[in-house]
């Protein structure tokens, strides 16, 4: 057997060539050596993007197990960008002195989901995806107890663990009743034997759900608010925004390569799930009081928008949900930074302890600003554009409705993310939050987050070339 | 020539550095880096200028270049927006102007403006404003023209309400905001018709002078008139009304509230005559496509200069006369326009309106300066705190004087030749423009000198008993030159009126870039000499010494007085129509719509989303069995919905 075609999985190969050195260093490295541990890791990881960066032409390994297909470099390489925000961000969290020793593990279990998340993104085989789906959940519940002595993070430890273990196993259930009705679980095979048989339908809806869990659509989110809010900060950033990304990129690439002829069903589906997502998380975060919980309903929403991306299935919907992802990791990741910053020194993560934040701490609400305008999706911030291509991807096929429904929620989303905004900016407060010093990798990935939301929103090019790899039915 | 690029690029890097870092400099460096900044740039137009005018002239004919040009918005192949720059010969000419009063008016500043707030915000807008204004006149393209049009509006507005703690200049700049952005409308439904039609924005291909992008206008019509006068018109009242013609010349005397040296640079050098530059823009396409909305210019900038000069010739405000004054010179380079031909001699009209737009910003922005250092010594507007103020500002008596003259048409000062091309050319036209701009020309004079006397001879001058607000003259103190900053633009201003006239002009600026050689037509000079003398005489003997005839006279001519010093109450028929009919009859309505029908379905909406979000908040239980209920509930949902549907 050859096995030379498995170095074609470069992306996989070298992520995990970083992660076992991360490994090998965190245990073997003297004291002198395990200082430069986090830059170490910047670095190696930084590498591990570059080297990955540049699509290559598309290929198959192990007789259509792995699929590669140039968009995919696109996609792994934004979820790099964005796991490597979140690292930055999580620096000063793991200097603490009673991180310090987890913090190899720490690195280990986010590689872990990464790679869990490639091989979902990359898997041609039903089983490879559910290697992957499982490689990504179950380092991530322990990332999600990494505080495994506080309460909160042990509550949703357990509480994602198992909600991701029931999900999991109706989708597994899924899987089964595909393999059953068609004796194959090749993605390529399966394009053609799935007909549209009642069996076939069942199978879909249960295998379906397990991502629905994963992008936390209602009314499979449940988890989100809890999970989001118990999870130290970066978990929960890493949680809301590469956990998701990679899903719904996961799910648009099934529903075409594998589901394609079953459209007339999925649409439905997506179509009602994007409604009550929308909505229902808009009208949840316009109650809550504690920042993480109102963040977890945002990025509920923000699922839905994506969701009007996946609806079209088309090259153009591939594009714009591709573009979404990459503008809200930006958003999304600026927002939580500041968020973890002032939780990390001060402890204070409700609404009202923000009042008057701009008086003490003017950079962070700005950046903070930013990213709410952004997610909002107010011009000239990348927001607008990621919300405006999502729109015309769906318009473009037909669905004005939906498109309309998702357009009045922008207005309730608006007003809970001004209230944010009036919070920090206007509100008069006695005992606002004291200055904060950020530190040098937050403060770096600040800068890369608001150059993001500021910047590509208007470089055309960006779309363009993300429009060239675009594929759909 | 590539380099011309660095001409939009400092203004705008020198205006973001200014502007944000505000006042963490200290308010000299500002200035300076301003000043230094404009100073290169002046520089860099005059190399273009010298190496345009020596090297781009094909077969007598100076040509278009485009230096530079990058395509910023693609609609169709044909139809899409750039950014470019465009030389020709009034393009040149205009940075030549633009930049030296602008160089002139930033020296200027650094004394007069010293020790006020936010004069670091200050040099941050005239650097913005000199930007824009240079982008507005090296434009290629109608669009990019436009985009600068609106960025010189923002700026124009920024500086006059630069004291915006005094309400009159908040509403001065409201005004001229929006009285010019009401008539920007025009210029936006002009281009858009225009190129509706051509698909083109192209100045290159839309002045070429055999074009047939109009092919595609020829038999349509509305109301009477061709589609492509509409757009032409639409296009003009857009000029009209950065160019103050009546009736939107509402917002320029007011616009006087800003600082002085703006006043200079805006309101009578640059901006103000950014009309003028787009009708001589668009100089073919009027010529030859819609001669009867060239006719009508020239016919509204004839009552407009007869209308602004009477008024100038009873206000009290020396800003205000000087305002008044400047829409009767760009009214007359406006006529200049309306009635000029296009080739050979026929073209004088044309090359006159831009030479007369040449000497008058420097004659006028002297004028300016001067009223600025007047006002710097007694800290007052008004003519009646002035007089006899010749013994104690000598440079600015002296330069005062040679730029009333060089208005009034004295030869030898430069302001003699210019418009002895506009009255010979309208003469030309119709002896009844000629007669009429020969009596404009009279009047002009006529408050001119009104004006000078007023200052620097007639009473003398006393010292006030306390001057207010002054803490460091203590009480009272004799009016003193100005510094040298102030005194050096004086001087160079001065010293360019003297000499600007001998330019030979038409040899560099035509209608159709071909050498146009200026003879003086001598009998409408010595007219106009003859006149502008009498009239310079009638003024030495009512003003020089204090006198009750013009007290006499204003008792004569009551009713005239008093319309003339409440300007022809135009100011009051905007406000009635505004207030009374539009506010009363389509905004209080609207308003009402807006707040009973929008606002309460936007009410409703709030109200529903809280009491749903009341409802349901106890989805969120936070146990996890009911989580896991719901989902397989929401599964089993989804597949059974799908079977019955």
């Amino acid at each position: 057997m050859d096995y030379s075609s498995f170095l074609q999985m470069r992306e996989e190969l070298s992520l995990i060539g970083v992660m076992i050195f991360l490994l090998i260093f965190d245990i073997f490295a003297s004291k002198n050596l395990i200082k430069y541990f986090q830059p170490i890791a910047f670095v190696l990881f930084a590498v591990h993007i570059i080297l990955n960066c540049v699509p290559r032409d598309a290929f198959e390994v192990a007789g259509g197990m792995f699929q590669y297909h140039p968009m995919q470099t696109y996609i792994k390489t934004i979820l790099n960008v964005g796991t490597l925000i979140v690292l930055l961000q999580a620096h000063k969290f793991l200097n603490n002195e009673e991180n310090k020793i987890k913090r190899g593990e720490f690195y280990f279990l986010i590689f872990s989901t990464l790679l869990g998340m490639y091989l979902m993104i990359s898997s041609g085989n039903f089983l490879l995806f559910f290697i992957g789906l499982e490689t990504a959940s179950i380092p991530m519940a322990a990332l999600v107890a990494f505080d495994k002595y506080k309460n909160n993070a042990a509550e949703a430890g357990a509480k994602y663990i198992l909600s991701a273990v029931f999900a999991s196993s109706i989708s597994v259930f899924g899987i089964s009743l595909i393999y059953g009705s068609t004796g194959t679980v090749y993605f390529s095979d399966l394009a053609t034997l799935i007909t549209g048989t009642p069996l076939q339908i069942m199978a879909f809806v249960f295998f379906a759900v397990g991502l629905f869990f994963k992008i936390s659509l209602v009314p499979f989110h449940l988890w989100t608010p809890d999970v989001y809010e118990g999870a130290q900060t970066n978990i929960t950033s890493y949680l809301s925004v590469i956990s998701k990304g990679s899903a719904v990129f996961v799910l648009f690439t099934l529903l075409v390569k594998v589901f394609g002829n079953l459209i007339d069903q999925w649409q439905p589906i997506l179509w009602g799930l994007a409604v009550i997502s929308i909505t229902i998380a808009n009208i949840f975060a316009i109650r809550q009081k504690n920042l993480k919980r109102f963040l977890a309903f945002s990025s509920i929403s923000q699922a839905g928008y994506i969701i009007l991306a996946i609806i079209s299935g088309t090259a153009i919907g591939m594009t714009s949900l591709v573009y979404y992802v990459l503008v809200y990791v930006f958003s999304n990741l600026a927002a939580f930074g500041v968020l973890s910053v002032i939780e990390e020194r001060t402890g204070k993560v409700a609404l009202d302890d923000y009042n008057g934040l701009y008086q003490t701490n003017p950079r962070l609400s700005f950046v903070m600003m930013l990213a709410l305008f952004s997610l909002a999706g107010i011009p000239p911030f990348a927001g607008f554009f990621s919300k405006f291509f999502v729109f015309a991807a769906a318009i473009d096929q037909g669905f004005y409705v939906l498109v309309f429904i998702a357009l009045l929620n922008t207005i309730i989303s608006l007003y809970y993310y001004l209230l944010v905004i009036k919070a920090m900016f206007l509100t008069k407060s006695e005992t606002p939050i004291e200055l904060i010093k950020s530190d040098f990798p937050l403060k770096l990935s600040l800068v890369i987050c608001t150059m993001g939301i500021m910047l590509i929103g208007l470089f055309s090019a960006i779309y363009n070339q993300i429009a060239v790899f675009g594929f759909g039915i | 020539m590539q380099y011309t690029l660095l001409i939009l690029v400092l203004p705008l890097l020198s205006f973001i550095v200014l502007g944000l870092v505000d006042s963490k400099w200290k308010p000299k460096v500002a200035g300076t880096i301003g000043t230094i900044v404009l100073g290169i740039i002046t520089a860099l137009s005059y190399y273009t200028a010298f190496e345009y005018f020596t090297l781009h002239k094909v077969a007598g004919v100076y040509e278009k270049v485009i230096v530079y040009d990058m395509e910023w918005l693609r609609f169709t192949d044909a139809l899409h927006i750039n950014l470019g720059i465009l030389l020709d010969p009034i393009s040149v000419m205009m940075l030549v102007v633009i930049s030296t009063i602008s160089f002139m008016v930033n020296i200027y500043s650094l004394s007069y403006m010293d020790g006020e707030k936010g004069f670091q915000r200050y040099y941050a807008f005239l650097s913005l404003f000199t930007f824009s204004m240079l982008g507005l006149v090296v434009a290629t393209n109608i669009f990019q023209m436009y985009i600068f049009w609106e960025l010189v509006g923002v700026s124009s507005f920024l500086l006059i309400g630069f004291y915006y703690t005094k309400p009159s200049a908040v509403a001065a700049a409201k005004k001229a905001f929006i009285v010019t952005r009401f008539a920007d409308l025009f210029f936006l439904i002009g281009i858009l018709i225009l190129s509706f039609y051509t698909k083109t924005f192209d100045f290159t291909i839309l002045t070429a002078e055999h074009t047939t992008v109009f092919a595609g206008t020829t038999g349509i019509t509305f109301m009477g008139f061709s589609v492509l006068s509409w757009a032409m018109a639409g296009i003009f009242i857009g000029g009209a009304g950065k160019s103050a013609m009546f009736p939107l010349q509402i917002w320029l005397p007011d616009a006087m509230e800003g600082p002085t040296p703006v006043s200079a640079l805006i309101h009578a050098a640059t901006m103000v005559v950014a009309g003028v530059f787009l009708v001589a823009r668009f100089f073919p396409v009027y010529y030859f496509q819609t001669p009867e909305v060239l006719h009508g210019i020239a016919y509204v900038g004839a009552f407009t200069a007869l209308f602004a000069a009477v008024i100038a010739c009873v206000q009290t405000d020396i800003k205000r006369v000087l305002a008044f004054s400047t829409i009767s010179q760009i009214a007359f380079m406006m006529v200049a326009l309306g009635v000029s031909g296009y080739e050979g001699h026929e073209g004088t009209g044309y090359m006159a309106s831009m030479f007369h737009l040449f000497t008058h910003a420097m004659f006028k922005a002297l004028l300016f300066l001067g009223a600025g250092s007047v006002i710097h010594a007694v800290h007052s507007n008004e003519i009646k705190d002035m007089g006899g103020l010749r013994k104690y500002l000598p440079i600015t008596n002296w330069t005062f004087l040679i730029a009333c003259l060089a208005i009034a048409g004295i030869p030898p000062f430069s302001g003699f030749f210019s418009k002895d091309e506009i009255l010979s050319a309208s003469y030309e036209f119709s002896p009844f423009i000629g007669g009429l701009m020969t009596f404009v020309a009279a009047l002009t004079a006529f408050y001119m000198f009104r004006l000078y006397y007023s200052i620097f001879w007639g009473k003398d001058y006393t010292i006030k008993a306390s001057s207010h607000g002054h803490d460091d003259h203590g009480a009272g103190h004799t009016p003193h030159e100005s510094p040298f900053a102030m005194a050096f633009p004086l001087i160079f201003l001065a010293a360019v009126t003297c000499v600007a006239g001998f330019i030979p002009f038409g040899e560099f600026v035509s209608s159709t870039g071909a050498d146009y050689h200026i003879h003086i037509n001598l009998t409408v000079a010595i007219v106009s000499v003859v006149v502008a003398s009498i009239s310079i005489l009638i003024a030495t003997m009512m003003y020089r010494k204090q006198s009750t005839t013009p007290d006499k006279l204003a008792k004569i001519f009551s009713g005239l007085y008093k319309g003339a010093s409440n300007r022809f109450y135009i100011d009051e028929v905007y406000m009635f129509i505004t207030k009374n009919i539009v506010f009363n009859n389509i905004s209080r309505p609207i308003a009402w719509f807006d707040r009973h029908v929008i606002d309460a379905t936007m009410d409703g909406f709030a109200n529903t989303t809280q009491w749903v979000s009341l409802r349901i908040k106890g989805f969120q239980s936070g146990q996890l069995q009911q989580y896991a209920y719901v989902f397989l509930f929401g599964t089993l949902l989804i597949a059974v919905l799908l079977f019955i549907f």
